[in-house]
């Protein structure tokens, strides 16, 4: 009986509380920077596409989303086209760890809705940004060592020249 | 033959439609504010526009009744909870008497259309031929008719000092002392018996929607959902009119004018009917029977005797 009575007492408290919801077109939702949200692909510093088509994201994806094909520009390796199926996505940022030029990322933003489903399927130039992304000033032609045109094997940052082994023969 | 009351005729009804849809509204945004959270706060200002929109959907709705029903029952089960409701409050002194405020067998009149209104939940029931349905319906059914018991003794009391059954004798008996202080148990069982009457929580069992669907009205939907709906949140408005009149003085009050009164100590009751679903869980089948015929019984004959014999000793 009494603690009915005190069950609709704190009941009625309550109503001078706070409340938890938050407002959400109005009031935004803080989302951390590490939030895993909509993919993106980014760029190097100096505005070419750092992705090299690997592979490696849609082979790492759990669920399949990501779809891509290699070509080859310049000597160099570029996505001939890079689909990620939203509707798929479960934002698990597996791409993302499986990137080895950083290309590919997840960004603090969620609102995604679409009210046709093929309207969630993003191509190259849906999902490629204009910037850096998360690692400004990376570029992975210039640190790692496979030769593009302008740049021979050796030249990258900390690399050493290769060794001629015909100057090792005694 | 005096001449009908036109006016009210037409307008209680109306205004006690309106009510009962703004009044799921008013619930819902009480009960978000009792668990921290704002409830609907979208459509019109407020969210008070939200009723409208319910009310808009529930008439475009399919309205479909199941081909296992029994067609003529099923559809007449909603008009009688309707009706029945509608019907009470011709006797509420709303105001200035309200249609047939000064009717010499108001009381029993009232009573008489709660009990009417059980057919509209056991009707319901059985006529929905769904298992989740009838066990609503039998449970609607036991519940219903026990606590009317109590109900109608708790209202005893009141008759005993006031010596009428008309509403607005009982609303003029209260012109010094409200009934609260000399019925206060007759009060408590009378909220509590009035609760389990229109079946709201926590006494919700019929409609038990964790266990049972929605109860009696599981194969409704529509305007014939919308009509039980609606007619469960006319039923809390009349049992608030119903104890703000029996025990809380009616219009009584000093400064405002009645009708003011009047809504003021109504819509306080209503608030407490929506405070006890904010906080309340719903007890067990066995519980709620027991507490009406072990506890609320016994209380009822003993606020019967009590009143009685403070009136024969206050005669002689």
């Amino acid at each position: 009986m009494l603690d009915t009575l005190r069950t609709l007492l704190l009941t009625f408290l309550h109503g001078f509380h706070r409340r938890a919801t938050v407002q959400y077109p109005e009031q935004q939702p803080y989302l951390p920077p590490r939030y895993r949200g909509r993919i993106i692909l980014s760029r190097d510093p100096d505005g070419g596409e750092r992705c090299v088509a690997c592979n490696l994201c849609a082979v790492a994806c759990p669920v399949d989303c990501i779809s891509l094909q290699k070509t080859e520009r310049d000597g160099r390796w570029y996505p001939d086209y890079f689909r990620i199926n939203f509707s798929r996505c479960i934002f698990c940022g597996f791409c993302e760890e499986a990137c080895p030029t950083y290309a590919i990322q997840l960004t603090p933003d969620f609102e995604m809705g679409e009210y046709a489903r093929p309207n969630l399927v993003y191509e190259k130039e849906d999902l490629l940004i204009s910037g850096t992304g998360k690692y400004p000033g990376y570029s992975f032609h210039h640190v790692a060592g496979v030769p593009i045109p302008g740049k021979d094997r050796g030249a990258s940052e900390h690399e050493r020249a290769p060794i001629d082994l015909h100057s090792l023969l005694p | 033959m005096t001449p009908l009351p036109l006016a009210p005729i037409v307008l209680t009804p109306l205004v006690v439609l309106a009510l009962a849809t703004v009044l799921t509204w008013v619930e819902r945004r009480l009960l978000g504010l009792w668990q921290d959270r704002y409830g609907p706060n979208r459509v019109g200002p407020g969210g008070m526009f939200q009723a409208v929109a319910d009310g808009i959907k529930l008439l475009f709705k399919q309205d479909w009744v199941p081909p296992f029903a029994d067609r003529g029952v099923f559809v007449l089960a909603p008009a009688i909870g309707m009706m029945t409701v509608l019907l009470s409050f011709a006797v509420i002194p709303l105001a200035a008497g309200g249609i047939a405020g000064g009717l010499n067998v108001g009381l029993l009149f009232i009573l008489a259309m709660m009990g009417l209104g059980v057919y509209a939940v056991v009707l319901a029931g059985w006529a929905s031929d769904s298992k989740y349905a009838l066990l609503g319906g039998m449970r609607a059914a036991a519940q219903m008719i026990s606590y009317e018991v109590f109900m109608a003794l708790s209202l005893l009391g009141v008759v005993m000092v006031a010596g009428s059954f008309s509403l607005r004798d009982i609303v003029a008996a209260q012109s010094g002392l409200w009934f609260i202080i000399p019925q206060g148990l007759g009060f408590v069982v009378f909220l509590l018996a009035g609760i389990a009457e229109t079946h709201r929580l926590p006494f919700d069992l019929p409609e038990g929607e964790n266990e049972l669907g929605a109860g009696f009205h599981t194969e409704y939907s529509g305007m014939k959902f919308g009509m039980f709906f609606i007619a469960e949140y006319a039923g809390i408005v009349l049992v608030s009119a119903l104890a703000t009149t029996l025990y809380l003085g009616g219009g009584n009050g000093l400064l405002l004018p009645a009708p003011v009164w009047f809504a003021l100590k109504t819509g306080v009751i209503v608030a407490f009917f929506i405070l006890l679903r904010a906080g309340l869980p719903r007890p067990r089948y066995d519980q709620l029977m027991g507490l009406g015929w072990k506890v609320l019984l016994p209380l009822s004959l003993l606020n019967v005797l009590a009143t009685g014999t403070v009136m024969m000793l206050r005669a002689s």
